[in-house]
């Protein structure tokens, strides 16, 4: 029989003021397999750990159960201290005599007595214990960026710049995502474009990372530290590799449509560039939209193009690359002003979303920097601002806060005062919310220098009258209706995740959350990471969050990817469930409720096969497989039987 | 030195064990010349006095079929077990508790009122109950107890082995005649089958889908079953991969799904709630009230999971305690 050695920690007073420590070894010493029983006020103190230490190596005890805390916290530091002893890590377990026992009690009597059926279970799992080794992996040490907005950009440049390569993959011909559209950035207003475009270029010079702009993964399959990721590059009309970017296919292109870059404002081509400093720099057809696609005549930019790059190829190509991480970089959308029927529902041109007023600011933008209002081009004189539209309003919309649209109405109602002196800024708010380095006292300086008026109140309703808005809406300070007949609304519309998004998660095998947004690992500990091995998370498709927010959280999980790579070889969890060959007949069912396609059954040769790499030891095949075959390592059906006899049976 | 002594005895059974020996057709003759079957109530007129007059331990082996639930039961258990070397538990009821095992789903009170007071067709106007004892002019009358439960063999007395089935095949008969003769065999307590599942043998496997989903639960009895399709993806109880091998998966080459009177293979102690759990791993919805309506569906479920081994289900084992 097993020598196991039983640990109970006092955790100060945590569990000895709710189990009674001396009576819980009385009852255990002599249980089948203890050969040891020893307490300690804190078993995971360096003392803790190194008594038991010494009585492994002087008892030369092959089993430790520790009576504690949960094992999320401290099964770490044990098998820890228990492999620098000698013994395999996976033989030392851990009885949590605390959260579920000393701390949901009061009764010492029956505390204690719940206390030495936990551990005697325990006991039981320890005896029939394995040793076990981590299952060894090697590492693809590429990453790939999924979105190439600031956060994918951030992430990419740190990974390549720790000497790893990268491939960079944007769904849009050009990176820079929405930070490139803004115009300046609060609370120290410079110019977005300015402090993007230079990262910008240096991931486009960089030698170690590949762009893959105009592309969208379509497939994903393999694990952690070995992907292989199917990525569609859509089809773009001309030859990049020949293209020089040179923009006389633009220029000549008779077809003007609305601008996505400028939301619609501006004008581009049918064959375009969004954005002059698009990186790479380079044109895509429009096929939708092209004169000669549609109707086989005009091809005028074929006939100036200086380098013969137009050849109207409408073919999709597909390339397959293995990378080891995978950063999820998808970013945001805002809600679309079309689904906000009591805000005109996007039929009322002067009201536009936030967005749309960052490119009206913007000196690249359709006016040139001068705030004119869509519908006549005037100079707005009376404008108001409508924060939290959609955001924390549960009963209409959504829950949640969008964060930024506090401070960016803040930054939007300082920049119209800058440009346009004799206008007056309207804000409507419901709290300010300004948590940030200095975010406050730009919200001051709005109020104070700029004379911003800040109203504390919802809207109700807008609408069109003659060429003005009319706002009504409430002070609840005041407790007064307010009217104001506005030149212009602009509507901080709630932050949403990326179109696309559940499709890739669902490739990715990563969760999301109930608006869509990725779920991170532990929202505390580790937010960077999702649930699935090798997967990692960066900017607003995780949250709304701003630029500062989103730049050190792309550092962060570039900074994992990194941690990754400098692994010599992966290690895998060994608490996996094999096939026991001698019974397993090959009937699947455990692959049916495989979520991680761990499991392939062989109809030859009647085995299911199982990728260990792949297996997260959830257990659930070992609970649908009816054969017994199926059992997780060190969590078999004799352990967990044995264990429920110990707690539930006479002896217990 | 004579041949060894064998022994063949039944307890609660429906005599398809006995009939399973038959079917050795002229192999009996083979057994016959190895050994001397010295005690055999179905065949041969020996009586029990004729059993407690040999040493202990002087039949080779005895194999015992048949549930147990009398006193009667349990004497001649114990009594053929101290006479035994090997004691092994042949077929269904003494392997599982088979299927008189599913009396244990009523209680004892249930049964005698069903079965004396209450069965259809049934002329009692007396009220008339079996007594242990009745005194009759000749003398007394002895009925043996009738226990509370039903068990398996093993939970009476201690076995050696296991042929299970319902019945076992001759084949496997042989095998294990012979395997006693020439004294090859595997460590105490092995059921004496294969360790793979129904599955390994059906040859309806191959017509499989890469994964099993079904919509809906369908019974034989109400509908037509394909002749070579896996039954179990067409939405069959096809007990056939929580199964033991060893049949050959006979049922499922005259087209009815498996029944699982072979037990759970090697390490599965509860043979229904296995297969409870694949099944619902394999309902293809994630829609609660979807799955809900479609277990529903399942006629007597306990019936159909546990047929042959509710006596040594963990409920049972958790609430019986043996009768003596």
């Amino acid at each position: 029989m097993k020598k196991i050695g039983v640990f109970l920690c006092h955790c100060g007073i945590n569990i000895s003021a709710t189990v009674d420590i001396e009576k819980a070894m009385e009852a255990l010493k002599d249980y089948p397999g203890v050969a040891h029983i020893e307490d300690y006020k804190y078993m995971c103190s360096d003392p803790g750990q190194q008594l038991i230490k010494k009585k492994i190596k002087d008892l030369g005890l092959d089993g430790v159960v520790v009576c504690a805390c949960s094992p999320t916290l401290h099964e770490n530091t044990f098998r820890l201290t228990v492999k620098a002893a000698g013994m395999n890590e996976y033989k030392m377990e851990m009885a949590n005599i605390r959260e579920q026992c000393s701390w949901v009690h009061k009764d010492k009597t029956v505390a204690t007595e719940k206390a030495i059926k936990i551990i005697k279970s325990v006991i039981e799992k320890a005896r029939l214990d394995e040793a076990l080794d981590p299952i060894e992996v090697d590492i693809t040490r590429k990453a790939m960026v999924i979105g190439a907005g600031v956060a994918g950009i951030q992430t990419a440049l740190n990974i390549a710049n720790s000497g790893y390569e990268v491939i960079l993959v944007e769904r849009e011909p050009s990176i820079g995502g929405k930070m490139a559209q803004l115009s300046e950035t609060f609370p120290t207003l410079d110019c977005s474009q300015c402090i993007l475009t230079p990262k910008m270029v240096e991931v486009s010079n960089h030698p170690k990372i590949k762009l893959m702009t105009y592309s969208e993964v379509v497939d994903v399959s393999g694990f952690v530290g070995n992907f292989k990721v199917k990525v569609k590059r859509k089809a773009t009309g001309l030859d990049w590799d020949v293209c020089n970017g040179c923009g006389l296919c633009t220029e000549k292109c008779p077809k003007k449509l609305p601008s996505e870059f400028d939301q619609g404002l501006g004008e581009r081509k049918a064959i375009y560039r969004p954005f002059p400093q698009a990186v790479p720099n380079r044109v895509v057809i429009d096929f939708e939209n092209c004169t000669y696609m549609q109707s086989g005549k005009c091809g005028i930019c074929q006939k100036v193009c200086p380098v013969k790059a137009i050849d109207f190829d409408k073919e999709d190509k597909f390339v397959e690359e293995e990378v080891g991480a995978i950063i999820c970089a998808t970013g945001f959308e805002t809600y679309s002003v079309k689904d906000i029927p009591e805000f005109g529902g996007g039929k009322l041109p002067d009201v536009v979303d936030g967005l749309t007023f960052e490119r009206i600011l913007s000196a690249s933008g359709p006016t040139g920097g001068e705030v004119r209002r869509p519908s006549d081009g005037k100079v707005p004189k009376d404008i108001v601002f409508l924060e939290c539209v959609c955001s924390r309003d549960p009963e209409h919309y959504l829950p949640y806060c969008s964060k930024v649209c506090c401070m960016y109405t803040v930054k939007h109602a300082m920049l119209y005062k800058h440009r346009v002196h004799d206008g007056q800024p309207y804000v409507f708010y419901m709290d300010m919310r300004t948590g940030g380095k200095g975010y406050e006292e730009f919200y001051q300086r709005a109020a104070e220098e700029d004379k911003v008026v800040f109203i504390r109140g919802k809207v109700s309703k807008l609408y069109q009258d003659d060429d003005k808005i009319v706002v009504c809406g409430v002070d609840t300070l005041s407790n007064e209706t307010i009217e104001i007949r506005a030149d212009m609304v602009v509507l901080a519309t709630a932050i949403v995740p990326s179109k696309g998004i559940r499709e890739l998660t669902k490739l990715l095998k990563i969760q999301i959350d109930q608006h869509g947004f990725l779920s991170e690992a532990h929202p505390k500990l580790r937010p960077v990471e999702s649930l699935t091995a090798g997967v990692y998370l960066a900017g607003c498709a995780q949250s709304p969050r701003d630029i500062p927010d989103t730049v050190s959280q792309a550092s962060g999980a570039a900074s994992m990817v990194c941690t990754l790579f400098a692994n010599e070889k992966l290690k895998h969890e060994p608490i996996i469930v094999g096939v026991n060959e001698d019974i397993c007949s090959g009937c699947g069912i455990c692959t049916v409720v495989c979520p991680y396609d761990a499991r392939k059954t062989n109809l030859e040769k009647k085995l299911v096969e199982v990728n260990e790499v792949l297996c997260e030891g959830c257990g659930a095949c070992a609970a649908a497989c009816p054969s017994g075959a199926a059992q997780q390592n060190n969590y078999t059906d004799n352990q967990i039987n044995a264990m429920i006899k110990a707690i539930l049976g006479k002896g217990g | 030195m004579g041949k060894p002594k064998v022994a063949f005895y039944w307890n609660a059974s429906c005599g398809g064990c006995e009939e399973a020996v038959v079917d050795l057709a002229e192999k009996i003759l083979d057994v016959v010349a190895a050994v001397d079957i010295i005690f055999w109530p179905v065949a041969m007129d020996f009586k029990k006095e004729d059993v407690e007059a040999m040493e202990d331990g002087s039949i080779a082996v005895c194999f015992m079929n048949g549930a147990v639930r009398t006193d009667e039961q349990v004497e001649m258990s114990e009594l053929l077990r101290k006479k035994s070397q090997l004691v092994v538990a042949f077929g269904s009821c003494a392997h599982m508790g088979g299927i008189p095992g599913l009396a244990n789903l009523s209680t004892r009170e249930e049964i005698m009122h069903l079965v004396y007071h209450n069965s259809p067709g049934l002329v009692n106007p007396d009220e008339v109950e079996p007594q242990l004892v009745s005194k009759v002019p000749e003398g007394e009358l002895t009925l043996p107890h009738f226990h509370e439960s039903v068990k398996a063999l093993d939970q009476v007395i201690d076995v050696d082995y296991y042929l299970p089935g319902c019945a076992p095949t001759p084949d496997m008969i042989m095998g294990a005649v012979t395997a006693i003769l020439e004294g090859k065999l595997p460590p105490k307590g092995e059921v004496l089958a294969p360790n793979k599942t129904v599955c390994e043998s059906c040859k309806r496997s191959e017509t499989k889908p890469e994964k099993i989903k079904i919509k809906a639960i369908k019974r034989p009895a109400l509908n037509e079953l394909p002749e070579d399709k896996c039954l179990l993806a067409e939405g069959f109880i096809c007990m056939g991969p929580a199964t033991r091998d060893g049949c050959g998966a006979r049922c499922m080459d005259v087209n009815m799904p498996c029944r699982g009177c072979f037990g759970p293979p090697k390490g599965v102690e509860d043979q229904g709630a296995k297969f409870l759990s694949a099944l619902c791993s394999i309902v293809d919805s994630e829609d609660p009230k979807e799955i809900e309506e479609l277990m529903e569906t399942v006629i007597d479920p306990a019936g159909l999971f546990y047929m042959f081994s509710l006596p040594t289900s963990m409920r049972n084992k958790f609430y019986d305690k043996i009768e003596r």
